[in-house]
């Protein structure tokens, strides 16, 4: 074996196999998010454009794409990283990496890399089917760049973690469509909280999603409901709760190690 | 060809101390287990289902956290230096395990990986080949048999060319052919410096292949012995007379040997213990003189592995 710091053989070998099981279902990862999507556009960016057409000076159909690429990235990332890791525990050949002189940190940063990744390419399809419908303009590329990655790496991480504590298939759905989904349709994907009354846009300012979505639009529009900055220190908690989980959740073996 | 660490004079290639496994339900798993384990053997562990056999496997191959006590391999702690002591065991586990929409070919190299080795293809056509898989090496899982399963599984445990390899049950549920070839194989990894434990139902399978015999029940070793001696210590001989009349009922003067006689009547078996100093049968013979009773022919034959375990297995019980 390689004595050097980090195992980058089984990294490359996890984070292969698992985008080799996404080209393998390309119509399931990657073609049905984009249809997804472009339903969404018809539905809000069409449908709604009738009553709203314009979001604080903003066109309507430009003002969802973030909020749409943020919903994806969400969800994706959480959905792919939480089937890698439970699908070879309902197979039974996690004992392969279970045995493998692989350490926690190496395991998640194939499966999570793999699944950011995916969700990454799906966020940049999105953006690029968006552009044929309306026009986009990017303010700070390399902001909206950071927030992709980082987004999708936090939330792969959260879907380990549902991977890992999911016992059956429903479990393994319950947390991406009972919080997930509401909380980003919630956080300002399809509109801004400032068309709310004052006791909702109190309430929203708890939704975490919220601020993500936030300081993603902010890179695309310069426009945000919270300071950008807090954007950032939210998605840094983020990676901290659910880092601190997982590194627990292989300290104890939790549903790994019987 | 395999890693082997040659180390002459060196302690056991596993060296296992104290080591206990409590479930959270409460089932002791394991109890206080220590073993040593011989480089370049082959170790057979028997043992009824729920024996800890599996669960032994587990924790020395990183699969499984023990309660208490201590996993050594090659000298080095399984916990501490996990690094080097996974790569150099290889598990073939008990269930047909595999990713079924994969290929051959690419599981074999991601288990490679795994084990922080790049990909070598001389080496994945040696072991494909010599398991009978080369053909197939396209082919998706799900289109194999339930032997080429097995095989496949054996082919990843050894694709990182590992000098200690796990066998749980390796040919529970294939065919007599298949048995074979996988005897012959584990031979073939013997031969080439690889220490073997093997966990397996089939009794004959460890009498056939095995250096040592390890026997465990509720969690238990209960012994460990080579194989040879624990037969020969632990295994009767039966002497068997042909007589030449038929006789309906055995001789009063006979009662103290405890003969059995055939329902033909015309045989009649002596059970002997060849650990005891006096085996009976100078006496038996005397006797058989004295009371007249003639026999035209004798043979011995000896106590398999599978009635020992039986005895000793069924006395803890007891």
């Amino acid at each position: 074996m390689t004595h050097s710091f980090i195992n980058t053989h089984a990294v490359y070998a996890i984070y292969k196999n698992e985008m080799a099981r996404t080209w393998r279902n390309i119509l399931q990862s990657i073609i049905a998010p984009v249809i997804s999507t472009c339903l969404y556009f018809v539905v809000f960016g069409a449908a709604t454009e009738f009553r709203i057409s314009e979001v604080e000076n903003i066109n309507y159909g430009a003002f969802i794409v973030p909020g749409l690429v943020m919903l994806t990235l969400l969800t994706q990332s959480v959905l792919n990283s939480s089937f890698s890791i439970y699908f070879p525990k309902f197979v039974g050949t996690i004992y392969e990496i279970l045995s493998a002189p692989i350490s926690p940190f190496e395991v998640v940063l194939g499966y999570v890399g793999a699944a950011a990744t995916k969700s990454v390419i799906i966020g940049f399809i999105i953006l690029i089917t968006s552009s044929f419908i309306v026009e986009i303009d990017i303010a700070h590329p390399f902001i909206a760049l950071f927030f992709m990655i980082f987004i999708s790496i936090i939330f792969a991480m959260l879907g380990f973690i549902i991977g890992v504590w999911a016992q059956n298939f429903e479990q393994l759905q319950v947390i991406p469509l009972l919080f997930i989904t509401p909380l980003a349709f919630l956080g300002g994907s399809f509109y801004s909280i400032n068309i709310l009354p004052p006791f909702w846009q109190t309430l929203s300012l708890f939704n975490p999603v919220l601020y993500l979505i936030s300081g993603f639009r902010w890179s695309f529009m310069e426009m945000a409901e919270v300071n950008v900055w807090l954007s950032v220190i939210t998605a840094i908690t983020f990676f901290c709760v659910f880092f601190a989980c997982i590194w627990w959740i292989f300290k104890t073996g939790y549903r790994l190690k019987h | 060809m395999f890693l082997t660490d040659n180390h002459p004079g060196m302690p056991s290639i596993i060296s296992i101390k104290s080591l206990s496994k409590t479930y959270s339900s409460g089932l002791d798993a394991l109890k206080s287990v220590t073993l040593d384990i011989e480089r370049g053997e082959i170790f057979a562990l028997l043992g009824p289902n729920g024996a800890g056999k599996t669960t032994l496997i587990n924790i020395i191959c990183g699969l499984m956290n023990s309660s208490s006590g201590t996993v050594k391999v090659n000298g080095h702690d399984v916990i501490d230096h996990y690094r080097y002591t996974r790569s150099i065991i290889g598990l073939v586990p008990q269930e047909l395990m595999t990713d079924s929409f994969e290929t051959i070919r690419s599981t074999v190299n991601f288990s490679r990986g795994l084990f922080g080795k790049k990909s070598d293809p001389g080496y994945l056509k040696k072991i494909l080949s010599d398991l009978d898989l080369w053909d197939k090496r396209n082919d998706q899982i799900m289109t194999l048999s339930g032997g080429m399963k097995r095989r496949l599984l054996v082919a990843k445990a050894l694709s990182h060319e590992p000098s200690i390899l796990f066998l749980d049950e390796p040919t529970a549920g294939v065919d007599i052919n298949l048995r074979q070839d996988m005897w012959r194989i584990v031979r073939d990894l013997q031969s080439n410096g690889v220490t073997i434990i093997l966990t397996t139902h089939y009794i004959k399978e460890a009498e056939e292949m095995a250096d040592r015999i390890g026997v465990m029940n509720s969690g238990e070793l209960v012994l460990v012995e080579d194989k040879r001696s624990l037969m020969r210590k632990l295994g009767k001989k039966y002497l068997t007379l042909q007589l030449h009349n038929r006789i309906d009922n055995i001789p009063a003067a006979l009662a103290p040997f405890r003969l059995k006689k055939s329902k033909s009547g015309i045989e009649l078996t002596y059970t002997y213990d060849t650990k005891g100093e006096q085996t009976g049968i100078y006496d038996l013979f005397s006797t058989l003189k004295q009371i007249g009773l003639k026999f035209r022919d004798l043979h011995t034959s000896q106590s398999s592995l599978e009635d020992i375990f039986v005895e000793l297995v069924g006395n803890k019980q007891s």
